[in-house]
C-alpha cells in the first residue's frame, strides 16, 4: 500500500541567528541581509513524510512551496533529502499574501496536483508565525486536519494514526485521510542530504532558472527527473482576486520596535491583590490583553 | 548550524590541488559514466563541484550530530550482551545519519552502490569526520576494507559484499590475536577446509576494532604445519552466518567509542578471500596501507580539534588581566601548533594523491593494458605513495600527541579536569601513533626510502618548483636542510652496520618528514597565502630539529651504540 504524499513548504528568512540590520527602520524584514532557509517545522514535516515512504514503499512525496523562482532552492533541498518531486508556485498575482490568499492558493494548486492522502506542513513558519495557513489549507480543502503533530504512527486502511504533542503531555488521535497534518518543531529532525540525491539532482531548476543558459536549458529539459514544476495563477485556476494583496483582508497598520529595557527583578506577593495589581499594570502598558 | 568542512577553508584548498585534474579525469574514465548514472559526474568541474558538496554533507553531520555526541558516546561507551556489541546511543545516531546520507563505500564504484570517489576527498571526510569524534572514525572508516575487496576478492564476492557495505553495514578487519601483534607472521585462527571445499574458522581473535560488524576480513591459518607469513590466508566472514562471539571488550583509555573486540570463531563459516598463502604478504599488506592513510587523516583531524579547543581557551581565558593568548609563552605554543597542523594536513593529501595516482592505474590495468608512459607513471606514484604513507602516519599521530599535550598545556589546570573536551582528544590522540603499526614500524618501512633515496629524489623535484620572491629566503633554508639530510644519511651508510642503521633510523626518517613537509607547505603558500605563517613557523621548527639531529649523528661514535643496548646486570641474572 502507498501514499500520495504533498508537503508545503516555505523558504524564509533565517531568524534565528538574527544580526542588528535585520530589520529595515520601516520595521518590517530585511531579507537581503538574512540567509533564505527551509522553514524548519517544514523540514520536520518531510521527515514524516520521508519515514512514511520507507514504511510503505511506493508512496510518493511531492513538495508544494510558493514563492519566487529562487524558493526552487527548497525544493532541491527536498530531493536531496529524498522528496520525489517539486513544484514552485510563482506568480506576481501571488505577492504581498497573508495567510488567507497563502492558503488560497496552496489548495488550489493541491486541487491541480489531484491526487493526495496526506498534506503535511510545518506547524508555522518562523518568520509570521501564525500558525494558520496549514488549518486554512485544510478548511479550503474540506479536509480534516490534526495538528502540533510529533509523530505518524501509521496511515492504513484509509486512517492515520498520529501522535501529537500538546500542553499538558501527548496524545495520539486518528483522522480518515485525506487529511492535512501540521508537524511540530518537537518532531524527529529531518534527515541529512543524500550524497548521491545531491549529486543528481544539483540540476533540477524551474524553467525560469535555465532561461537565460541554453546549455542547462536543453539539459534540464532531456531529464524529466530534473525538472521542477513552476505553476501560475492561470495554471491552477486562481481566482485573481482572492490572491495576493487583493485577497488579503490582513493589513498591517503599523509596526513597533519593541526593546526591552527593564534589566531588574520585581518581586511581586504571592496575594490576590498584589496579582492582581501586577495584570491591571501589565494591561494598562499593552503587555498583555 | 556548525560545518566542519564549510568553516575550514584549507580543505577546499587540498581538495582543489592541480594535481586533481589527472586524478579525477582517469578515475572516471573520462567520464564514461555520465550517461549512466544519473548522479555521475559530466567533465572536470562537475565531478569537483560533486565532491564539495558531498563533504558539506559530511561538514553538516559531523558538526550537527557526531560532535554533539562525542562527550556521551566517550562517557557511555559501547557494551556486550549475549556476545553481542551494542553501540552507545549517540554512535547508533551518528552511524544512522552517515547512512541515511550515503557515506558507506565512498570511494566504491557506482555499479556495487558506491560514488566512485578518488581516495582524496574520501580522505578529507576521514580528516572531519575525526575532527568530530575520533572514535567513530574507527567505525566509519572501517569501510575502508571494502578496498581490500574490490581489489582481490571474485566478482561473486564483490557482488555480494560491496553493495552491502555501501547501503551501510559495517565492517572489521580481524587480524591481531593475542600473541600476534606487531608480528602477525604469529597469527594462530585456524581455517580449514571442508570435504565440499567451502572452509570454517576456529580459534581467537584480540583487539579487534568494531569486532561485531557485519563483514569481517579476517586473516587465519590455512596451511596446516606452517608457522610463518606464508601460510596465511584471508577470508571474509558474514555475520549473517554466525559462528563468531564477542567474548568481551576491551577497557580503554580512548577512542572508548569504539568497541574493540576479543572474538571467539566456533565453526565460522567462512570464504577465502584471491589465493591461499598471500593473505599476509600480499592482502593484509594493502589493507594495512589503506588503514594508515586512515590513521593518518584521524591524527589531522585530532590535532585540528586539539588546535581550535586550544585556540578558543586561550582567547577565552584572561589572567592578570588580559586574555592568555596575548602573552607570548601562550601565542608560541598555539602558533607551532597550528603550524604542525597545517603541515600534517599538507603531507596527508600529497600521500593521498599518490595513493589515488597508482590505485587508478592498477583498476584501469584491470581493463585493458596500460600504455608504456601510463606503466612508467603508476610505477613512480606506486613507489611514492609506498613511501609516503608510513611518513604521513608517523609523523601526523606524533604531531596528534604533541598538539594534544599542547592542549591541555594551554587549559591549565582546566584541562586536567574531565570538564573540557581536550582530555578527551588527548586519550584519544594516544592511540594513533600505536596502532596500524607503532611509529617505531612506520620508521622500519620508512627508512629503505631514505636508503633507496626515494625521498631526496621528492625534495629535489620539489627544490625545482619556482617560488615567488618573497619565499626564497625559507626556501633557501629548506636547501640547506636538505644538505645536512643528505650528510647525515651518507655518514650513517657509511657506517657498515646495521643494528648502527637501525638505531640511527627514526633520525633520519623525521630529518626527511621535515623537509617534505616544510617543501609541501611551501608549494600550499603559493597558491594560498594563508599558509605563509605557517610556512615560516614550520620551518623554523624543522630546521631546529633537522640540525638536532644532524648533530647528533655527527657526535655520535658508532661504538656509543652499546650504552644504549640492553645488557643483563648481576642483579637480574641473580633472580
Amino acid at each position: 500500500m502507498s501514499l500520495n504524499i504533498i508537503v508545503l513548504a516555505k523558504q524564509v528568512p533565517d531568524t534565528r541567528n538574527v544580526g542588528k540590520d535585520a530589520m529595515k527602520a520601516d520595521g518590517t524584514v530585511n531579507r537581503a541581509a538574512l540567509p533564505a532557509i527551509f522553514n524548519p517545522e517544514d523540514l520536520n514535516a518531510l521527515e514524516q513524510a520521508l519515514k512514511l515512504k520507507e514504511m510503505y514503499p511506493g508512496t510518493k512525496v511531492t513538495l508544494l512551496t510558493m514563492g519566487p523562482a529562487r524558493a526552487a532552492e527548497v525544493i532541491r533541498e527536498g530531493l536531496y533529502r529524498g522528496a520525489d518531486k517539486g513544484i514552485v508556485l510563482s506568480d506576481r498575482a501571488f505577492a504581498g499574501a497573508d495567510t488567507l490568499a497563502t492558503s488560497y492558493a496552496l489548495s488550489a494548486a493541491i486541487k491541480k496536483i489531484g491526487e493526495y492522502d496526506l498534506i503535511l506542513g510545518g506547524r508555522q513558519a518562523i518568520d509570521g508565525d501564525t500558525a494558520q495557513v496549514g488549518p486554512q489549507v485544510a478548511e479550503k480543502l474540506g479536509l480534516p486536519q490534526v495538528t502540533y503533530a510529533e509523530d505518524i504512527l501509521k496511515a492504513e486502511n484509509g486512517k492515520v494514526t498520529v501522535k501529537r504533542r500538546i500542553e499538558s503531555g501527548v496524545e495520539t488521535v486518528e483522522a480518515p485521510y485525506p487529511v492535512v497534518i501540521t508537524v511540530n518543531g518537537s518532531a524527529e529532525e529531518c534527515r541529512p542530504r543524500n550524497a548521491k540525491a545531491v549529486m543528481k539532482y544539483k540540476n533540477a531548476a524551474v524553467p525560469s532558472e535555465v532561461a537565460a543558459d541554453e546549455a542547462k536549458k536543453a539539459f534540464v529539459e532531456a531529464r524529466p527527473d530534473l525538472q521542477i514544476g513552476e505553476w501560475n495563477c492561470e495554471y491552477v485556476g486562481a481566482d485573481l482576486s482572492q490572491c495576493g494583496l487583493a485577497g488579503s483582508p490582513t493589513k498591517v497598520k503599523g509596526i513597533e520596535n519593541v526593546v526591552f529595557t527593564a534589566k531588574e527583578a520585581r518581586k511581586v506577593e504571592n496575594t490576590d491583590e498584589a496579582l492582581e495589581g501586577l495584570i491591571v499594570e501589565l494591561i494598562a502598558n499593552h503587555t498583555i490583553g | 548550524m556548525a560545518n566542519f568542512y564549510t568553516d575550514n577553508p584549507a580543505l577546499r584548498l587540498h581538495l582543489n590541488h592541480p594535481m586533481m585534474k589527472k586524478i579525477v579525469a582517469l578515475k572516471e574514465r573520462d567520464f564514461a559514466e555520465a550517461d549512466k548514472y544519473d548522479f555521475a559526474p559530466r567533465n572536470f568541474e562537475d565531478a569537483m563541484d560533486n565532491y564539495d558538496r558531498v563533504l558539506e554533507i559530511v561538514g553538516d553531520i559531523c558538526g550537527n550530530i557526531v560532535a554533539e555526541n562525542a562527550e556521551d558516546v566517550d562517557h557511555n561507551g559501547p557494551k556486550v550482551v549475549n556476545n553481542r556489541v551494542i553501540y552507545a546511543e549517540g554512535t547508533q545516531k551518528n552511524l544512522e545519519a552517515t547512512r541515511k546520507a550515503g557515506l558507506m563505500g565512498m570511494s566504491m564504484p557506482r555499479r556495487l552502490g558506491g560514488l566512485n570517489f578518488p581516495i582524496t576527498p574520501y580522505i578529507m571526510a576521514a580528516d572531519i569526520v575525526s575532527r568530530a569524534d575520533a572514535g567513530f572514525e574507527n567505525l566509519w572508516g572501517l569501510q575502508d576494507c571494502a578496498e581490500t575487496i574490490y581489489e582481490f576478492a571474485d566478482d561473486a564476492q564483490k557482488e555480494k559484499y560491496i553493495p552491502r557495505v555501501c547501503a551501510g553495514e559495517t565492517m572489521s578487519m580481524d587480524l591481531t590475536e593475542p600473541d600476534a601483534g606487531s608480528d602477525l607472521q604469529s597469527v594462530m585462527l585456524k581455517a580449514t577446509q571442508k570435504e565440499d571445499g567451502s572452509w570454517v574458522l576456529n580459534g581467537v581473535k584480540r583487539f579487534i576494532t568494531n569486532g561485531d560488524a557485519d563483514i569481517h576480513l579476517v586473516l587465519a591459518r590455512s596451511e596446516e604445519g606452517s608457522h610463518d607469513g606464508r601460510g596465511l590466508s584471508m577470508f571474509i566472514y558474514d555475520k549473517r552466518n554466525g559462528g563468531v562471539n564477542v567474548r568481551r571488550i576491551e577497557n580503554k583509555m580512548g577512542i572508548k567509542g569504539s568497541p574493540t573486540c576479543e572474538l571467539t570463531y566456533k565453526d565460522a563459516p567462512a570464504e577465502l578471500v584471491g589465493s591461499r598463502r598471500l593473505g599476509l604478504i600480499k592482502y593484509v599488506m594493502a589493507l594495512m596501507n589503506g588503514a594508515r592513510l586512515g590513521i593518518a587523516a584521524q591524527s589531522v583531524g585530532l590535532s585540528e580539534i586539539a588546535y581550535r579547543e586550544a585556540l578558543g581557551y586561550a582567547k577565552e581565558r584572561e589572567q592578570f588581566g588580559k586574555a592568555i593568548i596575548n602573552f607570548p609563552a601562550v601565542a608560541e605554543i598555539l602558533s607551532v601548533m597550528k603550524a604542525k597542523l597545517d603541515a600534517s594536513r599538507t603531507l596527508l593529501y600529497a600521500c593521498a594523491r599518490f595513493v589515488d595516482m597508482y590505485k587508478i592505474y592498477d583498476d584501469i590495468a584491470k581493463e585493458r593494458p596500460l600504455t608504456l608512459e601510463e606503466k612508467k607513471e603508476a610505477k613512480y606514484y606506486s613507489k611514492l605513495a609506498d613511501a609516503f604513507t608510513p611518513l604521513a602516519k608517523g609523523m601526523t599521530s606524533e604531531f596528534a600527541n604533541q598538539n594534544a599535550y599542547d592542549c591541555i598545556q594551554i587549559h591549565g589546570g582546566s584541562g586536567f579536569m574531565k570538564d573540557y573536551a581536550c582530555e578527551r582528544v588527548y586519550r584519544d590522540a594516544r592511540i594513533t601513533s600505536i596502532y596500524e603499526g607503532t611509529t617505531q614500524l612506520q620508521v622500519v618501512a620508512a627508512i629503505r626510502h631514505v636508503t633507496t633515496g626515494t625521498y631526496l629524489n621528492k625534495i629535489r623535484e620539489m627544490e625545482a618548483e619556482q617560488v615567488v620572491p618573497e619565499d626564497e629566503g625559507v626556501k633557501n633554508t629548506l636547501v640547506f636542510m636538505t644538505q645536512q639530510y643528505a650528510n647525515a644519511v651518507q655518514s650513517v651508510l657509511g657506517v657498515k652496520d646495521s643494528g648502527y642503521q637501525d638505531f640511527m633510523a627514526r633520525r633520519l626518517v623525521e630529518m626527511a618528514g621535515h623537509i617534505i613537509m616544510g617543501y609541501l607547505l611551501l608549494e600550499d603558500t603559493q597558491r594560498d597565502e594563508s599558509f605563509r605563517k605557517s610556512l615560516h613557523v614550520y620551518v623554523n621548527y624543522g630546521q631546529a630539529e633537522v640540525a638536532k639531529h644532524a648533530d647528533f649523528i655527527g657526535n655520535f661514535r658508532p661504538e656509543e651504540i652499546t650504552d644504549y643496548l640492553y645488557t643483563e646486570t648481576k642483579e637480574e641474572s641473580a633472580e
